[in-house]
């Protein structure tokens, strides 16, 4: 489906690092929804408003161990991000969130490791979250 | 009014809106987010809601407007803009109306795009006016010391 990278730079310390997601959408309520949605279950949340800037915060080091990408998005839409992503070597899971099923095999072939229809509940991630603790935040 | 009958108030008008078709699960999973940690999260997120579809359907008038031509891709863009944020956050009448809308941008049938962009703007309307009410009773029932009861909504 993509081509697993040998980039160690992207790759994450699950013990030692706290949940974190990417939240890519440009609509801003539900870029807030989404977050909150997460943020309630102890995770770390991240938003960029288009495909670019998930790019560019992977190039600048960022990493994730979950990405919510979006389809339709200006400047960069989320297929050409998940490509991008992928090309440089980016291997978290990847999971478009999109209404628009018709483009939905078109965006799967782009590298995405799943995808949901909109309207996102945690239920449709649950396989990519991690298990709740005792405490019951996602991290210890 | 005293607290109590607010909240029986407030319980029957939002079971209303769910019955009348105004909102839909969705709204109930944006309630669910609220606690009492963010106690305003659903009055944050619907004032985006009102800003963004407001600016959308500026937007729309104009671009419908035009007087050489109408670029239906334009009005297509904003129109999936505007039933996306109406999707993510329950109003379910003005999605419809924009799924109507959207079929009409297909065919590049402008009377259809007007009659739809009227509709659109009706619910809208409609939509803000009964979820502006909601939350001024629900800040009524707090200014007089009571909890609004999300959890008589028996659906949730």
């Amino acid at each position: 489906m993509y081509q697993n990278g040998s980039s160690s730079s992207y790759e994450i310390n699950t013990e030692t690092t706290p949940f974190r997601v990417l939240v890519v959408d440009d609509d801003r309520i539900l870029r807030k929804m989404h977050k909150m949605m997460l943020t309630r279950l102890g995770i770390e949340v991240e938003v960029a408003v288009n495909g670019k800037e998930a790019v560019d915060l992977h190039l600048a080091g960022a990493s994730f161990h979950l990405v919510l990408m979006d389809l339709q998005m200006p400047v960069m839409d989320g297929s050409q991000a998940t490509k991008e992503l992928r090309g440089m070597g980016v291997t978290s899971p990847i999971v478009g969130v999109t209404a628009a099923c018709a483009e939905k095999a078109a965006f799967l072939a782009s590298g995405l490791t799943d995808c949901v229809s909109k309207p996102l509940t945690i239920s449709k991630i649950a396989n990519y979250l991690p298990a709740p603790s005792p405490n019951n935040h996602a991290n210890n | 009014m005293d607290v109590i009958q607010m909240q029986r108030t407030w319980v029957e008008y939002t079971k209303s809106l769910y019955r009348e078709g105004y909102l839909d699960s969705q709204f109930a999973q944006l309630q669910l987010l609220q606690d009492e940690s963010n106690p305003d999260f659903v009055v944050e997120v619907v004032s985006l809601f009102f800003e963004d579809s407001e600016r959308l359907l500026n937007d729309l008038t104009k671009v419908i407007d035009q007087q050489q031509g109408v670029d239906f891709k334009k009005v297509d863009a904003h129109v999936h803009q505007l039933k996306g944020s109406s999707s993510s956050i329950g109003a379910q009448r003005v999605k419809n109306a924009c799924v109507a809308f959207r079929s009409f941008c297909d065919e590049q049938n402008i009377e259809g795009s007007l009659r739809c962009l009227h509709q659109v703007k009706q619910e809208y309307y409609l939509v803000k006016n009964k979820l502006e009410n909601l939350f001024s009773l629900e800040q009524k029932i707090v200014a007089a010391g009571g909890s609004v009861p999300v959890d008589e909504l028996g659906f949730l």
